[in-house]
Formats: structure tokens, C-alpha cells, sequence
């Protein structure tokens, strides 16, 4: 059982389902505005898969088993596909790919703005997300990664900017941050301090 | 996903036939049916109207399971799954205020007022999205004519019920509560402006505001309330509950207007629901012609 829990090929396809759920949910017409929930719903597991990927350090930390670090990499990447499709969703299904529009939206809406530029932040995490790169970055890699703390808080604000009124969803993303983000603040003053 | 159709349908070819068919079973089985189980679906009798948009109207099951009504929580799908709670029977709305002759209508009270209508509107919501709806209803002015306005009567201000008992959504603060609405006296006299009792015919399910509400169709979707239990005939415009939760995203008149921005996203296009393609915004929702010298002289950025 604990051998299977381990299997990375179970967690690439558990971390595929919401990408199934929402293609079945397509295919069998259940839904009263499809592009609409295609856009949320990639938008919502960009967030989880950041949120999960943060996780990482301090379950490690906190745990003493050093495994975790063997899923890092593909819940980041899992992170950068569900944004390629938001992106993708709002470049295509809600823009029609009119460019000069695109770019009147990303400078004149600030969530906008904060979310192209999440999205911009994460593609060189993603290019650089192999064995190769990090044994050619070394200590770079490291610094460079650390980006994903910038990119989270800026998905959790953008998705903050654009609720219309009730904040209870953006509310949990921003304290489950706090708390990923804030363990890292705590361990780095315990650090210093011994 | 429908690619659009040509809009010449007969009325008489409005209620697709196996919506028809399977209404009786969609009305039993579906979340937040409109009525108490077991009682029979009650067809309201109509008239045709001049003013009915000659677009397809969207399915019954889009116009019933999707919609924004915060007192039932804040997802589209939650008024669908929890106004099943709201008792419709009895009802009353208390007209009162500058009024010569104040009055409390029941809502059979309402149906003697005049011969129901079906007018099929379009509804823009602010958020982006369209449908257009069969409803069934009485033009708001002949209630209006019944509690003799006075002449202070320079506005109407509009109260949805405020029961948490029935109205879980009531338990967070995400608007102040009641939800409160209002219109200048010439737009709630227009002949436009009706309160709905139904839809496709038959009573107003719960989720789209039973048993009586306003609908406003030159203005977005939040401006027509729900559920309406007082009217008040005053001097000063109202307070308006969304109005007073972002004064600079929801204006007062709230028309609907593709050359105003909402300060989070643009209003020149929407998405018909049920509609791949976006389409473009009309003026006054396609009202213009109708409404639009209710505002001549107005800045209607200002105004907005």
C-alpha cells in the first residue's frame, strides 16, 4: 500500500482529475455557462497546485522524511499547466484572440495585470524545472525558484481583485499562504537565532 | 454549445417541446423546484405583448439554475439548491409612503390589477453574461396608479423579504441586508417595467424571485429585485444595496451601457448563455428606442 502511495505515476493521474471531471462535465452538457467554469475551475487548481507545491518544505520539515521532495517538481509543473489553460481560456474563450484588446485588458485591469504577470513569472520555473538546469544553476536555481512565493501571492491577490463581493474563497487561499509562507518566516528566525 | 440561430420563432413555438413535456418532471425532480411537493404546476393564463423581444428565449432549466440571488448564497447553482426553502404562500407587499391611498396587496390582490402578460425581455447581467426571458407579469405602473402617488413621490424603493428562517444566505453580511432597490418615478411607471409573477407560463420558481419581482430590462440584471415584500413611494432617491456595497462599481441607475466600463472589466460585450461567441453590448440593452429619453440631458458616465 505504502508502495503504491509512493508511486509518482498515481499522483500524475490523480492530479489530472479536475482536468476530467471538467471535460465530462462538457461532453455531457451539464453545464449552464461551460466557459465560465472551464475559466475558475483551471484558475482554482492553479492555486492548489502552488498552495500544494509550497506545502512541500514544511511537511518535510515537519514530518523528518525527506520523500516529499520527489513530488516538488510535478506539482509545479501541474501548477504551470492548469495556468497555461487558464491563460489559454481567457486568451481564446473570452478574448477571441484580439490581441489589441488583450493588451488594452492586461494594462487597464489590475487583476489582469497581476495574473499575466504570475503567469509570465512561472515560465522560466517551468523551463528551468529539470535535473539538467538544476545541476547547471546550482545556488541560482535555488534563488530563481523562490519566485514561486512572489507568483502565489499574486494568483491569491488577482483572484482577491476579481471576486465581485463575497471574498470567502480568496479569504482561505490567503491564510493558507500565510501559513505556508509564514512557517518559512519561523524557521528562518529560529535559524538565525541559534 | 449553440452557434446562434435566426431569432423569427413564433410564440407559439417559445416552449421547446420536451421542456414542456418534461416539465412536470423537471418541476418535481430539480433542485429548488418553484412549488410545495405534490401541489400542480399552475399555469397562468396570458396575453401577448408588443414589447416582447422576438429572440429565442433561453431553456428553463438555464433560466432556473443559474442565477444571482445572494440570499440563497453566492454561487450561481446555490438559489437553485436552497430556495426551495422559501415559503411563497401567503405573500404581501406593503405600498406605503408618499401615497394618497397606502396600501398592503396580496398577491391575489396583484393579479386582479391587470390581464398578465408575457413579455419576453432580454437580462444583462452586470457580470457579464445575458439571457433572454419569458416572463409573465403586470406593468409596475398599474400597482403604482393604485396608492395615488403624490407629488413628493420622486422615487421608488424596493424591499426583498428578510427572513434568515428561509434565507440562509442571510447569515453572512456579503451585502447589507434587506437587499434594497430603487428607480426614479418615470422609470417605474415606464411601460416597460413590470412585476413578474411567472415564467414560460407558469408560476415563478423560487430561485428567480417568487412570488413577485421586479424586472427593469434596459438596466442590469441586480436593478430588478426579488422576492418583494415593501414599496415605498418617497422624495429622495434610495439607498441601493449594491450601490452602497461599491458606489463606484454599481451606479444608482445602473443602465445598461457597452461605453462603461465596470472599474474590473468591460461592458462592451457579453456571453449569451448558451452562446459560444460573445456579442456585443447593446445601449439600454436594446431598449433605447423605448427608454432612452427617460435620460436625455444626463451624463450618463456621471450617471452611471
Amino acid at each position: 500500500m505504502l508502495k503504491l502511495l509512493r508511486n509518482s505515476w498515481l499522483w500524475f493521474a490523480v492530479a489530472l482529475v479536475p482536468l476530467l471531471r471538467a471535460v465530462y462535465l462538457l461532453a455531457a452538457g451539464e453545464l449552464v455557462n461551460p466557459i465560465e467554469f472551464i475559466t475558475r475551475s483551471s484558475g482554482t487548481w492553479t492555486l492548489v497546485f502552488l498552495m500544494l507545491t509550497l506545502s512541500i518544505t514544511p511537511l518535510r520539515q515537519l514530518s523528518g522524511w525527506a520523500g516529499w521532495l520527489a513530488y516538488r517538481r510535478m506539482l509545479g509543473l501541474y501548477a504551470f499547466f492548469y495556468a497555461c489553460l487558464h491563460l489559454l481560456t481567457y486568451l481564446w474563450l473570452d478574448q477571441f484572440f484580439d490581441w489589441a484588446a488583450i493588451v488594452a485588458d492586461i494594462l487597464k485591469r489590475p487583476f489582469i495585470t497581476l495574473g499575466v504577470l504570475a503567469f509570465t513569472l512561472l515560465i522560466p520555473l517551468a523551463l528551468t524545472s529539470t535535473q539538467g538546469m538544476m545541476r547547471r544553476l546550482k545556488r541560482r536555481w535555488g534563488q530563481l525558484h523562490r519566485a514561486i512565493y512572489l507568483i502565489a501571492l499574486l494568483g491569491v491577490v488577482h483572484y482577491w481583485w476579481l471576486v465581485k463581493k463575497d471574498l470567502t474563497q480568496p479569504i482561505i487561499y490567503a491564510c493558507v499562504l500565510s501559513v505556508l509562507l509564514g512557517w518559512r518566516v519561523y524557521k528562518r528566525l529560529q535559524r538565525q537565532r541559534s | 454549445m449553440l452557434i446562434r440561430r435566426p431569432s423569427d420563432v413564433l410564440p407559439s413555438e417559445i416552449t421547446p417541446r420536451d421542456v414542456f413535456l418534461n416539465r412536470r418532471q423537471f418541476m418535481a425532480t430539480a433542485a429548488g423546484s418553484a412549488l410545495l411537493a405534490g401541489e400542480a404546476v399552475a399555469a397562468l393564463k396570458t396575453v401577448p405583448s408588443r414589447y416582447s423581444a422576438s429572440e429565442k428565449p433561453n431553456s428553463l432549466k438555464e433560466i432556473t439554475s443559474y442565477n444571482n440571488f445572494y440570499e440563497f448564497g453566492t454561487s450561481k447553482e446555490d438559489p437553485a439548491a436552497n430556495a426551495g426553502r422559501l415559503k411563497t404562500k401567503p405573500w404581501q407587499i406593503v405600498v406605503e409612503g408618499e401615497a394618497g391611498k397606502p396600501r398592503i396587496f396580496g398577491l391575489e390582490d396583484l393579479l386582479k390589477l391587470a390581464p398578465l402578460e408575457e413579455r419576453i425581455y432580454r437580462l444583462r447581467c452586470v457580470e457579464g453574461w445575458s439571457m433572454v426571458i419569458p416572463w409573465v407579469g403586470i406593468p409596475l405602473s398599474s400597482l403604482l396608479k393604485q396608492v395615488a402617488p403624490t407629488g413628493n413621490a420622486k422615487f421608488v424603493s424596493f424591499e426583498t423579504l428578510n427572513d434568515p428562517k428561509q434565507m440562509p444566505g442571510l447569515l453572512t453580511r456579503v451585502l447589507d441586508w434587506p437587499y434594497r432597490e430603487g428607480l426614479r418615478m418615470d422609470e417605474a411607471m415606464h411601460p416597460l417595467t413590470i412585476l413578474a409573477v411567472g415564467l414560460y407560463g407558469e408560476v415563478l420558481p423560487n430561485q428567480n424571485g417568487a412570488p413577485v419581482r421586479l424586472v427593469v430590462p434596459w438596466k442590469y440584471g441586480f436593478k430588478s429585485i426579488k422576492s418583494v415584500v415593501q414599496i415605498r413611494l418617497q422624495a429622495q432617491q434610495p439607498q441601493t444595496s449594491w450601490n452602497q456595497a461599491a458606489p463606484e462599481e454599481y451606479g444608482f441607475y445602473s443602465n445598461v451601457n457597452p461605453a462603461v466600463a465596470h472599474p474590473r472589466w468591460s461592458q462592451a460585450s457579453e456571453r449569451r448563455i448558451g452562446e459560444f461567441f460573445k456579442r456585443k453590448t447593446l445601449p439600454f440593452n436594446g431598449y433605447a428606442d423605448q427608454v432612452a429619453s427617460l435620460y436625455q440631458g444626463m451624463d450618463l458616465k456621471k450617471y452611471f
